[in-house]
């Protein structure tokens, strides 16, 4: 089960203090993920995504980093460096989880590892919602610009604020007739039991899973 | 803006985890006050709205865009112990399925979005609406200046958590001033979007707006018995 593998590889692999674990973390992170074997095809699709989180770490992290890149002291570049592995290594191990994993089994695999019920309800209900709103939103943008809308400037503001508005009290109120429906059906404040396939793991799988983390710390170690 | 993983040193991850943790397992308990047995279908709601308002950008200048980060949006409109389940829920889901901040920063985003985000815009907001005259204007006024606030006061704490736990050595005052005058700009965009959010709000539905909610005559849902015929 390639989800509990990455759950608990991530957290071990974003630390390895040394460049020359890289390429080792990654081939753990892509015969983790190879195990479903779908999964070869996936990354391929997830490719631009994987360059784009190269590049993160100097774009969303502009001034920390832009501010390393102009002191070019050693540490800072080492640093940089160090980070940018890292980061890219976790967002690896995140997307081979997000490829291997339905968002189901993503929940489920949350509730199993002990996250609190209402927060897992939550996420649920926001995986489930999160389709309908982005659907919403594409629409009321089509509307915008078929009344000659145009996102150029800060003069676009109060057009979008105003969307935003009406697309939460559009959005809310759908929630309420859900709830209200789903009162209907004999809602009492609970979720029943998710219907469907959620297995746990089997204790070879987590065997696998120990041994890929254990393995991984191991070699690091030795190669640091 | 989410901070990635090895950007700051294992024990200030796990600390900030901890102080994570706690602040969501408080929210747990507050936010079934504010919407009792409604709280998993509505947050649940108001999360996948923040992540898609997340999704929508607005056009800066010269081609650059921001979005917006809805911690004190989200507060207002819903309540604080709400939205930080919320921003947190967005943020796990960000995590794991986007890959967008790391998967050990969790609980470092968590404290600087969700908990300082919130509350600190939280804070702001019901302290103005003591000193602003109790009225429907002075709502989004309010809203507006906890949004300003709000996210300099996030990229503050993160350059103080770098301060203690970064992992490449930089000067703390560099980090504080680079963080803290970009998020100036960004909060500013933040206040003005939230002050239209909230004022397109209440003029349609002000008792959807939870910081108004002094403001409005109350009428719950109730479901009626049948009266048989």
């Amino acid at each position: 089960m390639g989800f509990v593998c990455c759950v608990v590889a991530t957290p071990t692999g974003s630390y390895w203090p040394f460049l020359g674990q890289f390429g080792v973390l990654v081939l753990v992170a892509a015969v983790a993920g190879l195990a479903p074997g779908r999964l070869l095809r996936a990354l391929a699709v997830e490719v631009p995504f994987v360059a784009f989180a190269l590049a993160m770490p100097f774009l969303a992290t502009g001034p920390t980093t832009s501010v390393l890149g102009w002191q070019l002291s050693v540490a800072g570049l080492h640093g940089a460096v160090m980070l940018l592995a890292k980061s890219t290594l976790s967002v690896l191990a995140a997307l081979i989880l997000a490829a291997t994993t339905e968002p189901p089994e993503f929940v489920s695999g949350l509730q199993r590892l002990r996250l609190p019920a209402l927060m897992v309800e939550i996420l649920g209900f926001m995986i489930r919602y999160l389709g309908l709103i982005a659907a919403q939103w594409r629409r009321m943008a089509i509307a915008r610009v078929s009344r000659g809308f145009e996102g150029r400037n800060l003069r676009a503001w109060p057009a979008l604020s105003g969307a935003v508005g009406s697309g939460f009290i559009r959005s809310y109120e759908r929630g309420e007739r859900v709830h209200l429906a789903m009162l209907a059906r004999g809602y009492d404040g609970e979720m029943p039991a998710a219907l469907g396939s959620s297995r746990s793991a089997r204790p070879i799988e987590w065997a696998v899973a120990a041994g890929l983390v254990c393995g991984t710390a191991i070699l690091s170690w030795w190669l640091r | 803006m989410h901070v990635p993983d090895g950007f700051l040193n294992l024990p200030t991850s796990a600390a900030t985890g901890v102080v994570a943790a706690v602040g969501v397992g408080l929210a747990l308990r507050g936010a079934r006050r504010e919407l009792n047995e409604r709280t998993a279908p509505l947050a649940g709601l108001v999360a996948a709205f923040i992540f898609a308002t997340q999704m929508l950008n607005f056009p800066v200048a010269a081609g650059t865009s921001g979005h917006l980060l809805g911690g004190a949006l989200a507060a207002v409109l819903v309540g604080p112990w709400t939205a930080t389940l919320c921003i947190t829920v967005v943020l796990i889901a960000q995590a794991f399925l986007f890959a967008d901040g790391g998967i050990t920063a969790l609980g470092t985003n968590v404290v600087l979005m969700a908990l300082v985000g919130v509350w600190v815009g939280w804070g702001v907001f019901t302290l103005l609406r003591k000193v602003l005259p109790k009225k429907l204007v002075s709502v989004p006024i309010a809203a507006a200046v906890a949004g300003f606030v709000s996210v300099p006061t996030a990229a503050l704490t993160f350059a103080v958590l770098f301060a203690i736990g970064g992992t490449v050595p930089v000067p703390a005052t560099t980090v504080a001033i680079a963080m803290g005058s970009v998020h100036l700009l960004i909060g500013i965009g933040e206040a003005l979007i939230t002050a239209a959010v909230v004022s397109a709000v209440l003029a349609v539905r002000p008792d959807l707006v939870f910081g108004a909610r002094s403001l409005n005559r109350i009428t719950p849902l109730e479901i009626k018995e049948s009266v048989p015929a």
